[in-house]
């Protein structure tokens, strides 16, 4: 059985044919050919696959796209829409918040969130923040200081 | 691979409901997901149709009622641990909503999947043939029992894992169940049920019957409440034991105390006894150590999890204080 969608993905609309057990994560990397979203545990753990849905962050792993049916998603790739890094990002790249790479646009989204709600947080309520989060390479206190260094650009 | 299935989304709770079967597993309700879909990567679950509920506008969000709150089974997690409402009647829920999972968890995952969650265990997320599989042992008996029941165990020694359940009973909140032609409301505390009861199970749903709401009572004037969870790391884990506590203290004595415990039996666990200890009482040290002890009374542990005990005792009365 075939199931009709229409996502929108980083503003652009996507109308698909789906099998309802395609996760939201596989529309986003096969389907749609974003891979910037990624695949660490497929079990919930990890968060590297973290995306906004209706603007607020969720693992894409564990979500089906036909929940996402009608629902608009922001991808990593739709903060840098003309590819120039916004100003977490390049909080990120300053303060080598990343090795790999491969933790970073599910760390994005996560210190997003906090960002939102909490312009200057302390480290402890960033780490708080990035529960849902691992980083393979362990680069936490990297990670801690590109988040205080966007909270103190200014990044909202 | 999840094997495949069919997917409707229904316009609304009637059409839904009509939409259930006769039997558990074969058609299943999805709102967030963040337990189904990992049942079902994993192989534990494989119903042929997944009825979503999800976007339902009847099950979303929290209204005022004539006697606290109506939460519709529908709304995320997340927006309960934010609710103004939430915070101000019903602390304790939003204290304890607010330990679930993870931020992006609390984002998909709704209060009623939070309260109809299946068990942990890992000989059941392993998907050994055990009673919760349709078997007839539960291998943690004599097994793996780290994580297991210290109370109400047997048949099965599963731990109920819900945070919210705890708090929903310490409040003395209902449920709100359809069938679609038939509504009925039970008791939270009478919503979960004991491996004696039903040994598949860990709740009184009928195959063919919804979750819809959670009404929960407004706090006693003058009451305070605590939520507490001791996880084996500090975050993004199940409980080893959790204590949801509400007391209330009139001319300096407690003049009604609800002590509910998580992760240490296959239901939250009302410790009557620990309440008992604390009535008529001033709230201090000695009280809350008394009601600790209490609450730990009959104690039944495995060969491995004795730790619970001793570790109970201590965040019942650590809960108590911190209400001091
Ligand atoms: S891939 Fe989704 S949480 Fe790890
Ligand atoms: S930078 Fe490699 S996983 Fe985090």
């Amino acid at each position: 059985m075939k199931l009709s969608v229409s996502i929108q993905v980083n503003g652009r609309t996507y109308d698909r044919e789906i099998e309802p057990r395609l996760l939201l994560v596989h529309f986003l990397r096969d389907s749609i050919a974003l891979t910037g979203t990624k695949i660490g545990c497929d079990t919930s753990q990890c968060g590297a696959c973290t995306v906004l849905l209706d603007d607020v962050a969720v693992k894409a792993c564990t979500c089906l796209a036909a929940q996402a049916d009608g629902c608009s998603v922001t991808t990593i790739e739709g903060l840098a829409p003309d590819g120039r890094l916004n100003a977490l990002q390049e909080a990120f790249w300053t303060k080598h918040g990343l090795q790999c790479g491969f933790c970073t646009p599910g760390m994005i989204f996560a210190a997003q969130a906090l960002l939102r709600v909490n312009g200057n947080p302390s480290p402890e309520q960033i780490r708080h923040a990035l529960e849902g989060n691992l980083c393979r390479c362990t680069g936490y206190q990297n990670i801690v200081r590109s988040v205080q260094a966007a909270a103190a650009a200014g990044v909202r | 691979m999840m094997d495949n299935f069919s997917y409707s989304r229904p316009a609304t709770l009637k059409e839904a409901a009509n939409q259930l079967g006769k039997e558990h597993g074969k058609i299943a309700v999805i709102a967030g997901g963040t337990d189904l879909l990992g049942e079902m990567k994993d192989n534990l679950a494989a119903p042929e149709r997944l009825v979503s509920i999800r976007h339902i506008a009847d099950l979303q969000g929290v209204r005022a009622s004539a006697s606290g709150l109506r939460i519709g089974a529908a709304t995320l997690l997340a927006d309960i641990v934010e609710n103004p409402m939430v915070q101000e009647r019903t602390p304790l829920l939003a204290m304890a909503a607010g330990k679930v999972g993870t931020p992006q968890i609390r984002n998909m995952g709704t209060i009623g999947g939070n309260l109809c969650q299946r068990p942990r265990c890992w000989y059941y997320r392993n998907n050994f043939p055990c009673y919760k599989h349709g078997g007839n042992t539960c291998f943690s008996a004599a097994g793996e029992n780290d994580f297991h029941a210290i109370f109400l165990g047997g048949p099965s020694y599963i731990v109920h894992p819900s945070d919210t359940a705890p708090a929903l009973v310490a409040l003395g909140a209902t449920a709100r169940i359809s069938s679609g032609s038939r509504e009925r409301t039970v008791p939270m505390d009478k919503f979960f049920v004991t491996p004696r009861e039903d040994v598949r199970r860990e709740n009184i749903l009928l195959p063919n019957e919804v979750l819809t709401a959670i009404e929960v009572p407004t706090a006693p004037a003058g009451s305070k409440a605590v939520y507490v969870k001791e996880m084996v790391r500090e975050t993004w884990d199940f409980a080893l034991c959790s204590v949801a506590a509400m007391v209330t203290v009139k001319d300096g004595i407690v003049a009604d105390a609800r002590i509910v415990l998580g992760g240490v039996a296959p239901i939250p666990y009302r410790v009557a006894k620990a309440e008992a200890a604390l009535m008529g009482k001033p709230l201090n040290e000695a009280s809350a150590a008394a009601a600790g002890l209490a609450a730990v009374d009959g104690a039944r542990p495995l060969a491995k999890n004795g730790y619970k005990v001793p570790l109970t005792q201590a965040v019942v009365k650590r809960a108590l204080l911190s209400l001091a």
